[in-house]
């Protein structure tokens, strides 16, 4: 379990401060598949900050929601990063990214059928039984849907984890990016989220621009401070869900540290006063 | 004449006598690296953030044999004197 | 349907899959995910090849990953090593044609990330050429450490990669001759960096030899036939202060 407090991600441009100040954040999360490598700088860095930090291994390849069957040999290699960091938590997406043999390097969307739901429960059940421990599930930004899908994501969520004992990662910003996208309210798919498997939120930037049309888009792009109808989002998700690890995504045009750990420190500061008013 | 010829195990064997003088005198320099100076990281490549919204990158078809476009070479080729003068980079069509 | 899906992605003439929904149009939407897909492989190599970039412009090199891209997508759900065939892709790109040497400084740079990511090993102490008996040199083998690589180019390429990566100040390269580049990590632990070296005459045909598992008296002799400046004793000095053996077999 990740400690109930706010963290970042890593990033190695921010080791030096982080290492002055190793209880400035409750928790680090980093990419799996950016750690695979044999050896070197990386895992210095990241064996290092483990010494005194919780850590949450966050995995973008796996194509949990692919057709085609998991990659047998990226599962090994997880489960032997996991063993060499045992992290507090580990997360993948309700997505796919792989497909023929070829990585697409994106999070795609899924058809909500009662066949993609076999698939996942299947491909989670295995994930866990080769990493021997139950992961998070992230509900993932969305710009289509399909006219296939005949459940909601949100009961496709709560279906895959009552049935596989896995947990939620709750992306609040992919909430209001994939809701908006669809034309739909973000606060009604929060209340009918399956609120009791949480156990990790996130915190992101997005970018609400418009398409080649003009047409209104959000873009889930995690380079931008997290925005205001986000955070209105995250009080009614701490509300529903009670405390909760949460994670600031940062990714593109990376903040200088200072600026990162204010952001920080603000889901803190929201995460503090319920426990206050609890 | 072959090559090996040449080498005989005195010149190896006074290489590497005068290769020991050569570390013990690097011996000292070792230290430095006690400086909390820490080494740069490449960046990880696997991501899970989307790219800035609908730029062309995705979506324009590319015919780097035709030349409908001209890109004006504006790296340091055009600057760094070669024997073949400075670069030129041939059109890509966009 | 994801077979559709990602053709398309992957086809920017191809209309989208068939069965997308939005409030918008389809194909708008769809383009989001073509364009993180090729934006972001193309963001990757940017970051493994910034010397490369230099040399040719950013709109140049976006241009040419991204034919990169469409030609060759990553068959790895882990990006570190990807771009490892760029440097080919570079040879046979027509309007690169004009800077033979670009392909080689592509070769350096995806060696670099190679070397970055490459095991951990420990390196024989140099106090150990001490204790050598000088007479078994002839026959000694080396095992190179798995964090080093050497690229022998036809071009200056160690002088024109330091040019673009701010590591020396851009100039004309009056004397346009071969260069044998190592790259190896400096330091250790937190404080390790990956360098690259332009090695003195010979040195690329002696650490080549070497690393291929010849005994050292034969690779001294590949090293001196390609010429004779090669100095042999500081390139048994450096093997060792650089810790760049990791084990030793004497016959």
């Amino acid at each position: 379990m990740l400690p109930i407090a706010t963290g970042t991600g890593f990033k190695p441009e921010h080791f030096a401060a982080l290492r002055e100040s190793p209880r400035s954040i409750g928790f680090i999360e980093v990419h799996a598949e950016n750690y695979l490598g044999d050896g070197g700088l990386p895992h210095a860095m990241l064996a290092d900050l483990r010494r005194d930090h919780a850590l949450s291994l966050h995995g973008v390849g796996l194509s949990i929601g692919g057709e085609g069957a998991l990659d047998a040999g990226h599962l090994r290699r997880l489960r032997a990063l996991c063993d060499r960091y045992e992290p507090q938590s580990f997360s993948e997406h309700l997505a796919w990214s792989s497909h023929g043999g070829v990585y697409l390097n994106d999070l795609l969307p899924l058809p909500y059928t009662e066949a993609t739901l076999k698939r996942v429960r299947d491909h989670v059940g295995q994930t866990q039984d080769v990493l021997g421990r139950r992961i998070l599930l992230e509900n993932p930004a969305t710009y289509v849907s399909f006219g296939a899908s005949t459940i909601p994501e949100t009961e496709f969520l709560a279906e895959i984890a009552a049935r596989c004992g896995c947990g939620l990662l709750l992306d609040v910003n992919n909430v209001y990016v994939a809701c908006r996208n669809r034309g739909e309210d973000p606060a009604d798919y929060l209340r009918r989220f399956p609120h009791q498997h949480v156990g990790e939120i996130h915190l992101a930037g997005h970018d609400a621009t418009t398409d080649g049309h003009g047409a209104p888009l959000w873009i889930d792009h995690h380079g931008a401070p997290v925005a205001d109808p986000v955070w209105a989002l995250y009080d009614e998700a701490l509300r529903l869900c009670g405390a909760v690890a949460t994670l600031i995504e940062w990714d593109n045009d990376l903040p200088a540290w200072p600026v990162l750990a204010a952001e920080a420190a603000k889901a803190q500061a929201v995460l503090d006063g319920l426990r206050q008013a609890a | 004449m072959s090559a090996k010829t040449h080498l005989t195990a005195a010149i190896l064997a006074g290489s590497l006598a005068t290769a020991i003088g050569l570390i013990a005198l690097d011996a000292p320099a070792q230290p430095a690296d006690k400086e909390k100076c820490y080494g740069v990281s490449l960046a990880g490549k696997n991501d899970c953030a989307a790219g800035p919204g609908t730029t062309c990158a995705g979506t324009s078809k590319v015919d780097y044999q035709g030349n409908a476009w001209t890109l004006v070479p504006k790296g340091t080729c055009v600057t760094m004197k070669t024997p073949k003068g400075t670069g030129s980079l041939q059109p890509i069509k966009g | 349907m994801q077979s559709a899906f990602a053709t398309a992605l992957l086809e920017p003439e191809l209309p989208p899959p068939a069965g997308l929904v939005a409030p918008a149009d389809p194909t708008q939407r769809f383009n989001v995910y073509r364009n993180n897909v090729v934006f972001g492989l193309v963001r990757a190599l940017a970051s493994g090849f910034p010397a490369t970039e230099q040399i040719v412009g950013a709109a140049f090199f976006a241009a040419m990953a991204r034919a990169y891209v469409l030609a060759e997508p990553p068959r790895s759900p882990v990006l570190l090593q990807y771009g490892e065939t760029l440097p080919d892709f570079i040879a046979g790109f027509a309007p690169a044609a004009s800077l033979p040497y670009l392909a080689d400084v592509a070769r350096l740079e995806a060696l670099r990330s190679r070397v970055h990511h490459a095991a951990d090993a420990d390196a024989v102490s140099p106090s150990i050429l001490a204790r050598l008996d000088p007479t078994g040199l002839q026959q000694m083998r080396c095992r190179l450490h798995p964090a080093c690589a050497l690229l022998r180019s036809s071009h200056p390429v160690a002088t024109i990669w330091a040019m673009n990566s701010g590591a020396m100040p851009l100039q004309e390269i009056a004397d346009w001759t071969p260069e044998d580049a190592l790259v190896l990590r400096a330091g250790q632990g937190l404080t390790q960096r990956v360098e690259i070296r332009r090695l003195p005459p010979g040195g690329g045909a002696f650490l080549g030899a070497a690393q291929e598992g010849l005994p050292l008296g034969e690779a001294a002799a590949i090293a001196f036939t390609e010429t004779t400046d090669f100095d042999l004793a500081a390139a048994l000095a450096a093997l060792f202060t650089d810790g760049l053996i990791t084990a030793i077999q004497t016959a």
